[in-house]
């Protein structure tokens, strides 16, 4: 599915988020000489095609508390990594997981789970449960731990 | 940290906000409060730093681009100037410090293939450094929970 011009223009109007008024939608019309109705219509279709996964707050774990946030990353058998992987999925702390290339001899890691946590304590204790989720399908892994945000902008297309 | 009252809006507006012309209005009578408090919440966290937006999050890969997790390992004394190199693309949609060998790892969000690989190679001629990049060959499912309004351990 390629997008198209009014796409383009409604995803550079609110990558930077909604407008804080009682009427965004219309705001954002405005914005882009349409009616609301027309941003508010191509929003559920995006919604409905997984263009946008959601429209909400993006909150600064950080600033929320939680300010342990561990990448760990695990090495696991391939034929085994994408049934752990959604099951680890389903386990609470977890933000995102992904089966990706692993870079030999450096990087042995195939599978990558963020976690989040109040304390580095309970980021260990989430990885200790995915340890045992992962059994003996799992030769190695290691966490890393976030120690500064350098950039949080999210997508930017360009306008074109 | 959140006030009750912000636990409960950050918990409902995770996702979905309504697509009706009042949004906010409509949000407000959930709780039974005014429009006018849903959005001053929303500004003021927004102002704060506990939100870092508001809005619809695109996943661009549904429309043929997509997001690339890199790497690089950056010399400690070059780190605030590569740091500063890197975040000057506009690809670069988040970039952490991290501890480990490899210190620094940010992700790529274009439109094509294509200016994915160029931002890479941009940013390897300019730094003088290797990038890593780690492109996702399977999402799996994540339930989302975030836990705000309970002082739960999140593994709890």
């Amino acid at each position: 599915m390629a997008l198209d011009d009014f796409d383009r223009a409604l995803i550079a109007a609110t990558q930077g988020g909604l407008p804080l008024v009682p009427r965004p939608y219309d705001a954002v019309g405005e914005r882009l000489g349409v009616p609301g109705q027309q941003v508010r219509e191509r929003l559920a279709q995006m919604l409905e095609t997984g263009l946008v996964r959601r429209i909400g707050a993006v909150p600064n774990h950080y600033r929320l508390g939680f300010t342990a946030n561990g990448m760990s990353v695990w090495d696991v058998d391939d034929t085994q990594v994408d049934i752990l992987g959604e099951r680890i999925g389903q386990l609470p702390g977890v933000s995102h997981c992904y089966r990706r290339p692993r870079r030999l001899p450096s990087w042995p890691y195939n599978l990558f789970a963020m976690l989040h946590g109040r304390s580095r304590a309970e980021v260990e204790q989430q990885a200790v449960q995915l340890q045992e989720l992962l059994g003996s399908a799992c030769r190695g892994h290691d966490i890393l731990y976030s120690t500064a945000i350098l950039k949080k902008t999210g997508l930017r297309l360009k306008e074109s | 940290m959140l006030s009750p009252d912000d636990a409960r809006l950050l918990e409902r507006l995770h996702g979905d906000l309504p697509l009706t012309e009042q949004p906010f209005a409509d949000v407000a009578a959930e709780f039974g409060w005014t429009e006018d408090y849903v959005i001053g919440r929303l500004a003021a966290l927004l102002e704060s730093g506990m939100l870092t937006r508001f809005g619809p999050l695109f996943q661009i890969e549904r429309a043929g681009g997509l997001f690339v997790l890199a790497a690089m390992a950056v010399p400690e004394e070059r780190y605030e100037a590569v740091t500063a190199q890197v975040n000057a693309h506009p690809e670069i949609a988040h970039n952490y410090r991290r501890a480990h060998a490899l210190n620094m790892w940010f992700v790529l969000g274009t439109e094509t293939p294509v200016q994915c690989a160029a931002a890479i190679e941009r940013i390897e001629a300019e730094t003088g450094l290797p990038v890593l990049a780690f492109p996702k060959e399977r999402e799996f499912f994540v339930e989302l929970k975030l836990p705000l309004t309970s002082g739960e351990a999140h593994g709890a």
